[in-house]
């Protein structure tokens, strides 16, 4: 028991000395994609014709016209210490944008997963445990159709057919301009609206969450019903489930407390990645639903070439996402002491 | 020794052929027919757009946002432009980048997933952290930056596309390398002292090749949805180039009002990406059922 807790413990710290590679990887990455490629982004600002003195001052200022390395360098040392720069479009400290926009995406994404996990484990459960029954095979018709939606053409229908003409949810944005936002603590309205107390808000919140977060989560269920689906069958099938019914456990029992646990172990295992298929997905959510998020924010900025404001989202995003795998990581060496190094 | 591999490789092929026969009666290989005709359809209907496209696409020939109903079946768009026809040239576009962008990755990432293995050590150890890196980022994302970067143009967006599923074929064929690796079969022929070339061309590559189609299907589905994504966006394409993604991108706002335009462009994008998916997928299951357990999860894409 004592190795067991040692060799867990060694696993996270590996984990977690392995984030600093990752990240710098994603860092230099941004770094030539972004450098090397053509192109100049005061120019693209300021205008072809903008004036060569104005434009080589502002380059010197940012740094554009020294030697590719030391640029490099300077970028990693800025990010490290916490210095995004500022953004060539608004100049506004980069930091300061990505931080306000931030958490409305994760509320969406992780709005979305909630519903994705209800949905996808609810209707992979209902499949597995009814194989070749007409059950399943409604769930596997729902699954290989949802998991090919595409997402935005999915949200214009649901807001087509539910805010628009059903008037059941508003149609976009994150809060009614009628009510204040409640007071910022974590960024996310309903979070917030729940730590100050306000009910009404926090319905509001929910209410422009609902659509913007289905849209989102269906594409994801699709992937969570198969996945659960198969694995209910597999575990169905296997020798401990039949065990633990040879011995009079009840139905029931026998099913939550042997069969689904082990099933989920794969859906959570898939959790980590999945989230970065909802970033990308949010990014096309926010767009129909006026959602103000990073999604839009990134967008923007690639637009105009703002590199400052790019590289900030990239290790911004970069920092969430190694961390939510991070944490999904632990999780999964807790279920299943196989994992290790 | 020339004999008996050219006995297992042929004993392979057949075997897989063999199989994928029997199959055809079930529900698996039933899904793989009917994705394979829905694909090909498309594809046909591409191929003969000039002849078989009632309008040009880029001409306006009725009065805006005109319903659907006689000469034009899907109605009109914003600028008066015909969306059947614009509709079968949209074809395409997607097909093409979708073929150009996974045989890219293909190219990138099998020939990596194969030799790094082999070289093992810090080398190995740097690729699978690179590709991972790039396989863990939000694959839309990684595509919308490539795609700003370099431009506009088919090629370019296939790029952008490419990269980011490059890591897929890395990691699955890596994967299942390693497995390869460790058979009795393998180790023999090692002993024997066959060159580490010929194992990896006699014994591992059809070993690790089986896994290819299935791969590239399920990739082809995903990128289509990246590709319209990206398109959806504004990103990749220059204008007049009729596309589905991006003729979304010139009619959602006016969804409310005009649907046919939205609604058509879009209900393509699902029906080939299913169609891809079905392909995909019924080959996994005939080709290689123990696969599903491994199979990873999107790269990305929406």
């Amino acid at each position: 028991m004592a190795g067991s807790t040692a060799s867990l413990r060694a696993y996270v710290i590996t984990r977690l000395l392995l984030m600093i590679p990752m990240l710098v990887i994603l860092l230099t990455f941004t770094f030539l994609i972004l450098r090397v490629a053509p192109g100049d982004p005061v120019s693209t600002i300021m205008g072809e014709h903008g004036d060569q003195t104005v434009i080589n001052r502002v380059r010197d200022e940012l740094g554009l016209n020294d030697p590719i390395l030391v640029q490099y360098f300077t970028y990693l040392r800025d990010v490290f210490t916490g210095n995004m720069g500022t953004s060539i479009l608004t100049s506004k400290p980069v930091f300061q944008e990505v931080s306000d926009r931030m958490p409305a995406t994760l509320e969406l994404t992780f709005a979305s997963m909630i519903v994705a996990s209800l949905m996808g484990i609810g209707l992979g459960v209902l499949a597995g445990t009814r194989r070749d029954r007409p059950a399943d095979f409604g769930v596997r018709f729902f699954a290989a159709f949802a998991y090919n939606i595409p997402i935005f053409w999915l949200g214009l229908i649901l807001k087509l057919v539910f805010a628009v003409n059903l008037g059941w949810f508003p149609v976009s944005g994150r809060f009614s301009p009628r009510l204040m936002p409640p007071p910022t603590v974590t960024g996310m309205y309903t979070i917030d609206s729940l730590l100050a107390g306000n009910l009404v808000d926090f319905a509001d919140a929910v209410d422009h969450l609902i659509l913007p977060s289905l849209t989102l989560g269906v594409v994801l269920a699709a992937f969570f019903a198969r996945i659960t689906r198969v694995n209910v069958i597999q575990m169905m099938n296997s020798d401990f489930v039949e065990a633990a019914r040879a011995r009079g456990i009840r139905r029931s029992s026998v099913f939550f407390r042997h069969a689904l646990k082990n099933a989920l172990v794969p859906v959570v295992t898939t959790m980590g990645l999945t989230f970065a298929l909802l970033f990308s997905g949010a990014i096309l959510t926010e767009t129909i639903f006026s959602f103000e998020g990073m999604g839009r924010y990134v967008f923007l900025a690639i637009s105009y070439r703002d590199y400052p404001a790019i590289q900030g989202a990239v290790v911004y995003y970069g920092i969430i996402m190694v961390v939510i795998s991070l944490l999904i990581d632990i999780v999964n060496a807790f279920i299943d002491p196989r994992i290790r190094y | 020794m020339a004999t008996i591999y050219a006995r297992g490789r042929t004993s392979m092929a057949g075997r897989l052929l063999g199989t994928f026969w029997k199959q055809s009666r079930t529900g698996a290989g039933i899904a793989v027919w009917a994705g394979i005709l829905v694909v090909l359809a498309i594809l046909v209907m591409a191929i003969l757009a000039p002849w078989i496209a009632p309008f040009d696409p880029n001409v306006k020939v009725a009065n805006p946002e005109t319903p659907p109903g006689g000469s034009f079946p899907m109605g009109t768009d914003r600028s008066g432009q015909d969306v059947l026809s614009r509709i079968i040239w949209g074809a395409r576009v997607p097909l093409s980048i979708v073929a150009v962008s996974t045989i890219l990755s293909l190219v990138i990432g099998l020939p990596l997933g194969l030799f790094f293995w082999y070289k093992g050590g810090r080398a190995d150890r740097l690729l699978v952290l690179v590709m991972d890196s790039v396989y863990a980022f939000p694959g839309l994302l990684l595509a919308i930056t490539i795609a700003a970067v370099i431009g506009r143009g088919i090629l370019n967006i296939s790029v952008a596309i490419a990269v980011v599923y490059a890591p897929t074929y890395f990691r699955v064929i890596r994967n299942h390398v390693s497995s390869v690796k460790q058979q009795t079969y393998v180790e023999a022929a090692t002993a024997l002292g066959i060159p580490r070339g010929g194992i990896i061309s006699r014994y591992i590559l059809p070993n690790v090749s089986q896994n290819v189609p299935v791969i590239f299907s399920i990739n082809a589905a995903d990128a289509i949805l990246t590709e319209a994504g990206l398109t959806f966006l504004g990103l990749g394409l220059p204008p007049g180039i009729p596309d589905w993604g991006f003729d979304i991108s010139l009619n959602w706002q006016r969804f409310d009002y005009s649907w046919w335009a939205t609604f058509y462009p879009g209900l393509f994008i699902l029906i080939l990406a299913t169609a891809l998916t079905f392909v995909g997928e019924g080959l996994n299951d005939i080709l290689n059922p123990l696969l599903r357990k491994r199979a990873p999860p999107p790269a990305g894409g929406a």
